[in-house]
């Protein structure tokens, strides 16, 4: 199908716009009043609405209709924004994402979703007007509703109330097509004086007089008249398109303006906030375009070519000596230079891509567990490398949710401690160096060193004599082994069974490092270290006879010369007493089966590597140096090859294997 | 004039030992001359290895040794031939690489079963050309592809 080629576009497009529909919900239930965000998140929903509908996806353009219905409404503050409706709408955002998913997987995109629908409707038609009143009142300065009453006709209102009258709101909608709208204006205004007493009416009757609105206009009216009696009058008027009549009551409406007045303050405060959040916008729009994955690496090979072609060029210049080339291969140098550092930044992502779930999912963990959280990010904005990116959001949210569940007391408890019953949890990014660091903080209980170590002997883990001597650090990393969960009770949120272990598992996989440090009583925060990129690693170049290998750095302890008397035998296993430690030795050369050329002399030369709290001695024939290298993959054909992670390009062209160093360690 | 058209295939000729084989033109990305080849251990014998070209990583196949014949010393002759497929690039070492030639598919005769005493599958056929015989290779099955993807598929 013609529409198969655009399926992309259309998935990429729509994860993009229920992001923003999540994002944007969340600082609407922040600031109730803040109209343009109900904008944002009306433009998000109506655009995936028409892509969706264009795609065929009838039920995801149903509910994106529906949800659109409710928002417009709220748009038009003929809804007020409460947390009822906001959670159907979440649960809306929610059906859609997981009907993306489901389309990305190949499915055909169908959901039950009828019930949600009406769920939908029914909070578009339900108790309309009179909400519009308590969100006209909260919204005193604004010029599209200016239901607002003054002393006297709250007087006149009370007074009608009391001896029996009824009151009125009453919205009147004109048809699209009314050409006289003043003419009909007035029409149904002498059909209400003759039924009561019009006590205001918005726009007021100077503008109504002007035309000055569009095709609704509000009435306050006192009558003694039953409101289908008037509904009915009023339908009498022609070019009249509805009539909706609803009782008004003083109470409720002074109450909601409290509200709305006390809510008017409040916004003064968050005035900062709202700024801050324009700036980010207005950071985000900058212009892009989308480029596939595939084209930047391409970019990134060219250029690496050039950059082995360059080398090249500048040898042959020193060897000439001709000083007008010698200048320009410096230019050229020169530029490729700034060219390298724009193509490896544009391969990197801003790790907001991965920050910007978890509000969403915290707020949901948060009512789950029945915590009160407040995640606070920082630093969203910090770049990494794509490759980086992707790995690591599962760890991260591994790593919230353990804060929110074992970190984080229950409000209950946090209020007998003395602090303040909303949890916070900080998630912040910078870059340090050539490393990106992400903390995740929390205020919460912190960890029991007790208990971790009792746990930890229990599990056979250390020993008490070591339990001992371990630093707190020492013991923090102990929650990182495999096996050990220190809740008491084992919970669906973080509790089952794959722990932190797989965090820091794969967190090391990608060249990083986590640490913990944790006060008890005041909470936790877990560091975590990672390369700026992936494809570029630094590595130990060495020799085994005449072929070149590359250990990455990030798995070597340090390197050694060892004579080879001091080589013992444990179980035909060759070893070495280095530092105090039992190391065995792996001969590089029989594990890749190079052909030897070389003599054997007295002395090995070792890199001792490392995996978790394990090491291991290489033996290789020679250091070459330090090194900054590409990683490249081995392609598809050649997968699987023990001990070898993939491959680089030297600066004389010639391909180097890097060495993966976690296969050689059992 | 319609029936005068003859579907062609253009193909690649080189030589291996005594023999000349040809792959499909659409199937080459260039043929480049021999150079350093840096060797992956404990990969298949003939896999020699892999070569830098043009910035990706390619693995370079000893096409003797595939086909079962003796392999020889590298000469002035010999030739990297690199292949595109499925979005995979590979090189073939071959003694010598210097002919295109059109080849009228009705000439294409299929493999004649004299020519080994075990089953070998990556043959496609054989054509006659004047007095050459030209064998043509079907890569897929000479690079095992179909096992690799086998491999992959139990893996997943």
């Amino acid at each position: 199908m013609e529409i198969d080629q655009y399926l992309g576009v259309f998935i990429e497009e729509s994860k993009e716009h229920l992001q923003a529909l999540n994002q944007n919900l969340l600082e609407l239930e922040k600031q109730p009043e803040n109209i343009g965000v109900v904008n944002e998140i009306f433009r998000s929903a109506h655009t995936l609405k028409g892509m969706s509908a264009t795609m065929g996806y009838q039920d995801l353009a149903n509910l994106t209709h529906q949800m659109e219905n409710v928002l417009d409404a709220i748009r038009n503050q003929q809804i007020k924004i409460n947390p009822d409706i906001l959670d159907i709408v979440f649960d809306a955002v929610d059906s859609l994402e997981e009907m993306v998913l489901d389309i990305e997987s190949g499915g055909a995109g169908t959901k039950e979703v009828s019930e949600l629908v009406s769920q939908l409707a029914a909070i578009e038609s339900g108790e309309a007007p009179l909400q519009a009143a308590a969100a006209v009142a909260e919204e005193p300065v604004s010029d599209t509703s200016g239901l607002i009453l003054d002393e006297f006709e709250l007087a006149v209102l009370r007074e009608s109330e009391e001896k029996g009258f009824q009151n009125f709101y009453t919205k009147v909608t004109l048809r699209e097509d009314c050409m006289l709208k003043a003419a009909r204006v007035y029409m149904v205004f002498e059909v209400l004086e003759s039924l009561g007493e019009v006590v205001k009416s918005n726009p007021d009757v100077s503008q109504l007089e002007d035309e000055a609105f569009d095709l609704t206009f509000e009435v306050l009216l006192v009558t003694q008249e039953p409101k289908e009696l008037i509904e009915e009058k009023v339908l009498k008027v022609s070019e009249i398109d509805a009539v909706s009549i609803q009782n008004f009551f003083i109470d409720t409406y002074k109450h909601i303006q409290d509200e709305g007045q006390e809510e008017v303050t409040a916004s003064v405060d968050e005035k900062k906030v709202e700024e801050t959040t324009i700036e980010k916008k207005a950071q985000q729009s900058n212009k892009t375009i989308r480029v596939n994955i595939e084209r930047l690496d391409i970019l990134m090979n060219l250029f690496e070519e050039l950059v082995i072609d360059r080398g090249r060029l500048e040898q042959i210049a020193d060897d000439v000596k001709h000083p007008e080339l010698h200048e320009t291969v410096e230019r050229m140098a020169r530029i490729s230079g700034d060219l390298q550092s724009i193509v490896l930044t544009m391969r990197m992502v801003s790790i907001d891509q991965v920050f910007n779930r978890f509000p969403r999912m915290v707020r949901q963990l948060a009512k789950d567990l029945g915590k009160k959280i407040d995640l606070q990010i920082e630093g969203a904005e910090t770049e990494l490398d794509r490759t980086v990116i992707d790995e690591i959001g599962d760890p991260l949210v591994h790593l919230i949710r353990n804060s929110l569940d074992h970190g984080v007391e229950t409000p209950e408890v946090r209020r007998e401690l003395g602090k303040p019953e909303t949890g916070t949890i900080k998630l912040k990014a910078y870059h340090s160096g050539n490393h990106v660091f992400i903390d995740i903080t929390d205020d919460g209980a912190g960890i029991n060193r007790k208990k971790v170590t009792e746990k930890a002997i229990n599990n056979g883990l250390i020993t008490k004599e070591q339990a001992a001597i371990m630093n707190d650090n020492q013991v923090f990393s102990l929650i990182m082994q495999s096996g050990f969960s220190t809740a008491d009770t084992i919970s669906d949120i973080s509790g089952r069974g794959v722990g932190l272990d797989v965090v820091r598992n794969t967190i090391e996989s990608l060249g990083g490092t986590i640490t913990i440090n944790s006060e008890e009583g005041k909470g936790s925060i877990f560091s975590i270290e990672l390369p700026l990129t992936l494809s570029i690693i630094s590595v130990l170049l060495v020799e085994i006879q005449n072929e070149k290998y590359a250990v990455p750095l990030s798995s070597i302890i340090e390197t050694a010369i060892i004579p080879k008397a001091d080589i013992m035998h444990v179980h035909n296993q060759a070893v070495i007493d280095f530092r105090g430690r039992v190391v065995p030795l792996v001969s590089l050369k029989e594990v890749f089966q190079v052909p030897e050329v070389k003599e054997e002399t007295d002395y090995y030369s070792v890199v001792i590597i490392k995996k978790g709290d394990k090491s291991a001695g290489l033996i290789v024939d020679g250091f070459i140096g330090q090194q900054e290298i590409v990683l490249k993959s081995l392609g598809n054909y050649l997968t699987e090859i023990f001990a070898i992670s993939g491959a680089t390009i030297l600066g004389d062209g010639q391909v180097a294997l890097i060495i993966d160093s976690n296969a050689l360690i059992k | 004039m319609a029936e005068e058209i003859v579907q062609d295939v253009k193909v690649i000729v080189f030589q291996l030992k005594n023999e000349e084989y040809a792959v499909p033109v659409t199937q080459v990305g260039s043929i480049e001359k021999m150079e350093h080849i840096t060797r992956v251990p404990n990969t298949e014998s003939f896999i020699k290895g892999v070569i830098n070209m043009r910035g990706v990583v390619t693995p370079i196949v000893d096409l003797r040794s595939r086909l079962g014949l003796e392999e020889t010393p590298v000469d002035e002759n010999t030739r990297i031939i690199i292949v595109d497929l499925d979005d995979t690039s590979m090189g073939l070492i071959v003694d010598a690489a210097n002919d295109v030639v059109d080849i009228p598919v009705d000439k294409i005769e299929e493999a004649p079963q004299v020519i080994g005493a075990i089953n070998v599958d990556y043959i496609d056929g054989v054509v006659k050309l004047e007095d050459r015989l030209v064998i043509l290779l079907d890569l897929r099955k000479v690079l095992k592809f179909h096992e690799i993807e086998a491999i992959k598929s139990i893996e997943s």
